[in-house]
């Protein structure tokens, strides 16, 4: 496979009144040709900064970055013509109709009209194409943004928060088209922090936290090297389970919680070593289930963000990351 | 020149633009209506109703200076005693002229018509230049359009030719539309005489240099605009070089005793370039006193050609500023 978009030590600091803030801190980031990618990352880890970087909007103080094997910044305006892109909820002049705006964009970009219509079709927008862009709701900008995007039929499609004021049935919509895009070919790199939507179509992902990628791979891989390996176990009734609990514990399992029918151990690794040390006392497993984790798991625990109760986690705040397993 | 088609296509299509160029024409039209309104053509009936007016004028107050003499005869003791100094009209003073209105001299009135004109749309061209591209930076279209043509100063370039070019046309059609429209007034309503090849040159001129100050004016609302990314911006610049300098900088000048104080404010230069030099005359100064002309103080002569100039540099500064800023600053 060959990549389309290659970031690697990107770092970008943002000097304001009250100092500097780091942003980037050494960003990497590879997107392969053909792929859904997920960028994924709390509020301020910097998804939009690496996009607005990547596009030219603002200067990296350090890395490399190519997109579609040329060197960017320096070689944007060659690869300009292949990259459809929206930033952060973008913005259009009220006064104009969308068909107004898409028809400035293709006259400025060497596009051809006639995809307009074609595009504010597939969008959704056809039938109110000619009214002003200030009565649109989020979702219609939305759309109208995804439409100039898509305007200049892009090899790279790169969409910052798209589901941002879709309602359900537009998140839907957004995902098939997005599908569909990818099945033609295109490769698009969807940044989100709804998780769910990657889960559903993308096909590899990006970890961001604090400016840094935390992990990166298809979605299973990051799953698999990144799940909590909970399993649930469940003895044959009349069994002592505190008992059993305690011979676990003893060597170094980690015992989340503790039912009345089934307790679960929280850093399974291998499974087989329950078995085995009950079965050296005679107690005998009724039943052994994994506990699926999903990317909302492996993301907060990832990214440092689950919620903590009684404490009010601050958007700059990460906790470090917890390793390690048991029974190996 | 897709960039170029796009960018003289957003101008215009800009209900800013369109509101202001009818503004522009309105105003045009109510001054040329006034003017239309307040000059006579001199058409013997005319002239003749006015003799008529004016004799019928002389013939009453004859009448009661008639009147005022018999009741000075009969008591003279209420006049003062002497009925020789009473006031008797004379005839010269009730001319024809007085009694109608005059007509238009497209020679005499014609060049502080364009001088008007040129103001005027030199004040519309530095708002429409300001909005066009304020609007855009503020509303994020600038973002937009750097999307899809990430050479920026190409982008910035692009629409201030956009800008000139399509200010140039206004000017230039509009112009021509007064041109006609007061040719048509004089011809109605006064008198086209005197128009010799060197009545016109000059008049064209003078326009040339209306056309100039209304594209300066253009590009200046243009550069501030985009250094500030918004309209307000250099309307707020405006007001401000208009507040501190003009009246501020002014009193504090005058205070100082600063020398040639007037030479510091902005509608001297503006008078010198359209009516090809002002003098300024330094009141600080002690006069020079000669037998002859009396109390003569020194005078400074802002010529055309140095208002010019000055125009030139700082037009070049603030593009050149704004050039720069879009070259390095984050768009976010
Ligand atoms: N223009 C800016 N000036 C200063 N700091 C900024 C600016 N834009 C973003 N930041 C900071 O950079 C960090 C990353 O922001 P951003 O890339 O927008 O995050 P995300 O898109 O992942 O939510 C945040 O801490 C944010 O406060
Ligand atoms: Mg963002």
């Amino acid at each position: 496979m060959t990549a389309v978009l290659e970031i690697s030590g990107l770092r970008k600091t943002y000097r304001g009144r009250k100092g500097v803030r780091k942003a980037l801190d050494g960003f990497d980031m590879v997107v392969e040709a053909g792929q859904v990618h997920g960028f994924l990352g709390p509020n301020g880890s910097g998804k939009t900064t690496t996009l607005r970087t990547l596009l030219g909007l603002i200067k990296p103080n350090d890395g490399r970055m190519t997109i579609l094997g040329q060197e960017v910044p320096r070689h944007l305006p060659q690869v300009a013509g292949l990259v459809g892109a929206i930033v952060e909820s973008p913005q259009f002049f009220g006064n104009f109709s969308a068909e107004t705006t898409l028809s400035l964009l293709a006259d400025a970009g060497g596009v051809n009209p006639h995809r307009v219509p074609a595009v504010l079709e597939l969008v959704g927008l056809r039938d109110r194409a000619k009214d002003r862009v200030k009565t649109y709701s989020l979702g219609m900008k939305q759309r109208l943004a995804v439409a100039s995007a898509l305007l200049k039929e892009p090899k790279l499609l790169i969409l910052d928060e798209p589901a941002n004021g879709l309602d359900p049935g537009g998140i839907r919509e957004m995902r098939t088209l997005m599908a569909d895009l990818a099945a033609s070919g295109m490769t698009v790199l969807l940044s989100s922090h709804i998780l769910g939507e990657i889960q559903l179509i993308c096909d590899s992902v990006t970890i961001i936290s604090a400016g840094r990628r935390v992990a990166a791979g298809s979605v299973s891989e990051v799953l698999a090297s990144h799940t909590s390996a909970t399993v649930k176990v469940r003895l044959e009734p009349g069994v002592d389970l505190p008992g059993a609990v305690a011979i676990l514990r003893a060597a170094g399992a980690v015992i989340p919680s503790l039912e009345k029918d089934h307790f679960t151990v929280g850093n399974a690794t291998n499974p087989a070593q329950i078995t085995k040390l009950l079965a050296e006392k005679q107690i005998y497993v009724s039943e052994l289930t994994p506990v699926s984790a999903d990317l909302e798991d492996v993301f907060l625990k990832l990214t440092g963000t689950a919620p903590v109760d009684g404490a009010n986690r601050q958007v700059d705040q990460v906790a470090a990351e917890t390793q390690g397993g048991w029974g190996q | 020149m897709s960039l170029y088609r796009a960018e003289t296509r957003r101008l215009s299509k800009r209900r800013f633009t369109r509101l202001f160029v009818v503004l522009v024409l309105l105003v045009l039209g109510l001054l040329a209506a006034g003017t239309a309104y307040s000059y006579q053509k001199v058409t013997p009936a005319a002239l003749a109703a006015a003799q008529a007016d004016a004799e019928r004028d002389f013939q009453e107050q004859v009448k009661f200076a008639e009147q005022e003499k018999e009741r000075c005869v009969q008591a003279p003791a209420e006049f003062g005693g002497s009925c020789d100094e009473l006031w008797v009209p004379v005839r010269e003073d009730y001319r024809a002229e007085n009694y109608m209105p005059s007509p238009f001299d497209f020679r005499e009135s014609f060049p502080d018509m364009v001088i008007t004109f040129a103001a005027l749309l030199a004040l519309v061209a530095f708002i429409i230049g300001a909005s066009f591209v304020g609007a855009e930076w503020n509303s994020g279209g600038m973002m937009n359009l750097l999307l899809w043509r990430p050479q920026r100063l190409q982008v910035l370039a692009t629409k201030l030719s956009a800008l000139i070019v399509w200010l140039f046309g206004l000017t230039v059609l509009t112009g021509a539309a007064w041109t006609g429209l007061f040719w048509l007034i004089a011809t109605f309503r006064g008198t086209t005489a005197r128009m010799t090849p060197g009545v016109w040159q000059s008049i064209g001129l003078t326009g040339l240099r209306g056309l100039g100050l209304v594209l300066v004016a253009g590009a200046i609302g243009f550069g501030i605009a985009s250094i500030g990314r918004h309209t307000a911006a250099a309307l707020g610049a405006v007001l401000a070089v208009a507040v501190v300098f003009q009246f501020g900088l002014g009193v504090v000048l005058e205070l100082a005793k600063v020398k040639f104080a007037q030479a510091y404010l902005l509608p001297y230069w503006i008078l010198a370039w359209m009516y090809k030099s002002t003098e300024v005359i330094d009141d600080n100064a002690p006069c020079d006193f000669s037998v002859t002309t009396g109390c003569e103080q020194p005078v400074f002569t802002i010529t055309w050609q140095l208002a010019g100039a000055v125009f030139l540099l700082v037009t070049t500064i603030i593009v050149g500023a704004a050039m720069w800023t879009i070259r390095r600053r984050d768009i976010t």
